[in-house]
């Protein structure tokens, strides 16, 4: 058995990667420690697709150095092949195929011998919830469906390592949670996940660590709650009863806090970004002093809560820009939004 | 996303089923160059078997082509209906097999859009196997349309010198160069960057290759400069030697040279089409 689950599964140095005039990866340095969920969180553009073209061998680097399980991506591509596979942006399946004929069309092109194929895919397609629907034309089936055959037909072989580019976007909230369980189910048996996305809380929610690429670099890097750290202090959630009490909540929360007061959709609801420069004890006590404040002012405060700050607040501090709109779509709205 | 959601009941992945799958068993031997080859061609007859209106253009449009030109053409240009087609019938079929080519290209680009691409490029086995798959899907297409105009010319009173021995190494041979001929638009359909522009560049191409050969008339009444084009068109060595096969008269010579040319289509334009195929 080849060596899985210690060193690192993915290596690059200076990577680059160049379109025309794009220089779409600029100079990407990742180090993917195997056995893990790395994720690669960025907005639209920012070349994590690219990226992972580069590494599962689709596309060539025009520079810098990339290496899979240590071998080098363009010298030996083939080797790397044998070790991952990919589920693209867009469902890399056959539309005009049945979910069935899709596996056993991928399980043959792994050497399987036909039967052997069949019966692979009939454990896969059940595996993913999709025997009822094996033989019907992937056209027919919803996204979610789509795309657990998609990554069906990732896990076929079982890879050591799977590109998962984008897994959920366009996904509804409950196919998302079902991806979600799956990543955690396939990488808890020893395969190394690089999931791309663009969504802030995905990332925060699988990852054991974080890459944030903007422009084809990397512009941090680490465990969600050290990113979370380097940025501020956090956000303190404030919950009323009466609405009609909310100026005043404002006006104590501004002044206690010496921070902007966000104004929530929910006519009850507050919330405010502690500057407090990264020391999260002094925030803990600013919020306490806060939450005193308005007991003292006679408002009644339903719920208080000091969070991390989300990564969106992150990006938001990292690039000196909010990640695109497009990115946040099916994200639980933030306070800046809703502020908006 | 399609609206067209038939999702089934609520399924929650469970970690020992899925566990089950993923349980890293022996993996099988990578399959032979032939064998990932003959999968893809499988995947084109299974395409076929979903999408059969894609057959029209080796059915409907073959007979569309041979009543036209017969019928058009025949009294102006050898005074009945019948003659013609004794001259024009191994020709036409050319015509129709050649155009038919273009759909590899078409169907190599749509493959790419689609994404399915992605996945064949990121597995390990024979490079080209996908491409020869297309390849031989194809064959089976061209077999059906010169097959398809073989009948409607027999219907409509064609009657080889060469019997059936004759017509069917013509097909054969035509069969046999479409194959070779197909690698440029291989070619094409990895370079160009939508199905429309792989149908215009088509079209451009097979036009002229065509219709400037001998398949209609005689290149003696052509002007001398279009005859100096038609004699080194690959199109007119090509009917040719169909030609001669299904009238009984081999020509050798002819046969030979659309046998190198096939050979040199696939040398230069395989190569070109793998090299796409690896640097995309």
């Amino acid at each position: 058995m080849r060596e899985r689950g210690t060193g690192l599964a993915i290596e690059t140095s200076g990577l680059v990667k160049v379109f025309g005039k794009n220089r779409a990866v600029d100079g990407l340095d990742l180090a993917v420690p195997a056995g893990t969920v790395y994720g690669v969180l960025g907005p639209n553009g920012a070349g994590k697709t690219t990226a992972v073209r580069v590494l599962a061998t689709l596309l060539r680097p025009d520079g810098g150095e990339a290496r899979v399980f240590g071998h080098d991506v363009l010298r030996e591509a083939d080797a790397v092949r044998s070790r991952v596979s990919l589920t693209g942006q867009y469902a890399s399946v056959d539309e005009d195929m049945t979910g069935m004929e899709n596996l056993v069309l991928i399980g043959r092109l792994l050497g399987h011998k036909k039967p052997g194929a069949r019966d692979r895919a009939r454990q896969l397609l059940e595996a993913f919830g999709l025997t009822d629907a094996a033989d019907r034309q992937v056209k027919n089936y919803s996204g979610g469906m789509r795309r657990r055959l998609d990554i069906a037909a990732s896990i076929l072989n079982t890879p050591d390592l799977l590109f998962l580019d984008e897994p959920t976007t366009g996904l509804d909230p409950r196919s998302r949670n079902q991806v979600w369980d799956i990543i955690r189910i396939v990488v808890a048996h020893g395969t190394t996940v690089l999931l791309t996305t663009q969504y802030l809380d995905e990332a925060d929610r699988l990852a054991g660590r974080i890459a944030v690429v903007d422009h084809g670099k990397v512009i941090a890097e680490g465990t969600p709650g050290e990113l979370k750290s380097s940025v501020g202090a956090g956000t303190v959630h404030v919950r009323l009863r009466d609405p009609g009490q909310r100026p005043d909540a404002e006006r104590v929360l501004a002044k206690e806090l010496d921070a902007q007061v966000y104004l929530e959709a929910d006519p009850v609801a507050l919330t405010v970004r502690v500057a407090g420069e990264g020391v999260e004890r002094e925030a803990a006590e600013q919020a306490a002093r806060a939450l005193s404040e308005l007991a003292a002012s006679g408002i009644v405060v339903d719920d208080f809560s000091l969070g991390q700050p989300s990564l969106d607040e992150v990006f938001l501090a990292l690039t000196g820009a909010p990640p695109r709109e497009d990115g946040l779509a099916d994200h639980p709205a933030t306070s800046e939004e809703t502020a908006a | 996303m399609s609206t067209t959601t038939t999702e089934t009941g609520s399924y929650i992945p469970a970690a020992e089923t899925l566990g089950a799958v993923l349980a890293p068993g022996s993996r099988p031997r990578r399959p032979s160059a032939w064998s990932a080859s003959i999968t893809f061609g499988w995947r084109a007859m299974l395409k076929i078997k979903h999408v059969p209106e894609q057959l029209f253009d080796v059915t409907a449009f073959p007979i569309i082509m041979t009543l036209m030109f017969t019928y058009l053409f025949g009294g102006a240009i050898a005074g009945s209906t019948g003659e013609y087609l004794q001259f024009l019938l191994p020709g036409i079929m050319v015509t129709s097999v050649v155009m038919i080519t273009m759909y590899t290209g078409v169907a190599v680009n749509t493959d790419i859009e689609k994404g399915v691409f992605d996945r064949f490029r990121s597995l390990p086995m024979w490079r080209p196997a996908p491409m020869v798959g297309y390849l031989l899907g194809d064959v089976f297409r061209y077999a059906t349309a010169s097959t398809v105009i073989l009948v409607v010319g027999l219907i409509m009173g064609f009657r080889p010198g060469g019997g059936a021995v004759g017509v069917l190494a013509g097909m054969g041979l035509l069969v046999v160069f479409s194959f070779a001929f197909s690698w440029v638009w291989t070619m094409f359909g990895l370079m160009l960057r939508s199905e429309k522009s792989v149908m215009g560049v088509s079209m451009l191409v097979l036009f002229p290759l065509t219709f400037l050969s001998n398949v209609f008339v005689d290149p003696e009444t052509m002007p001398g400069w279009l005859q100096a084009f038609v004699s080194i068109n690959p199109i007119t060595h090509l009917v040719s030697a169909v030609r001669s096969l299904m009238a009984g008269a081999t020509d050798a010579g002819e046969i030979a040279w659309v046998l190198i040319a096939g050979a040199v289509l696939i040398v230069v334009f395989g190569a070109l089409t793998m090299r796409l195929y690896n640097r995309r």
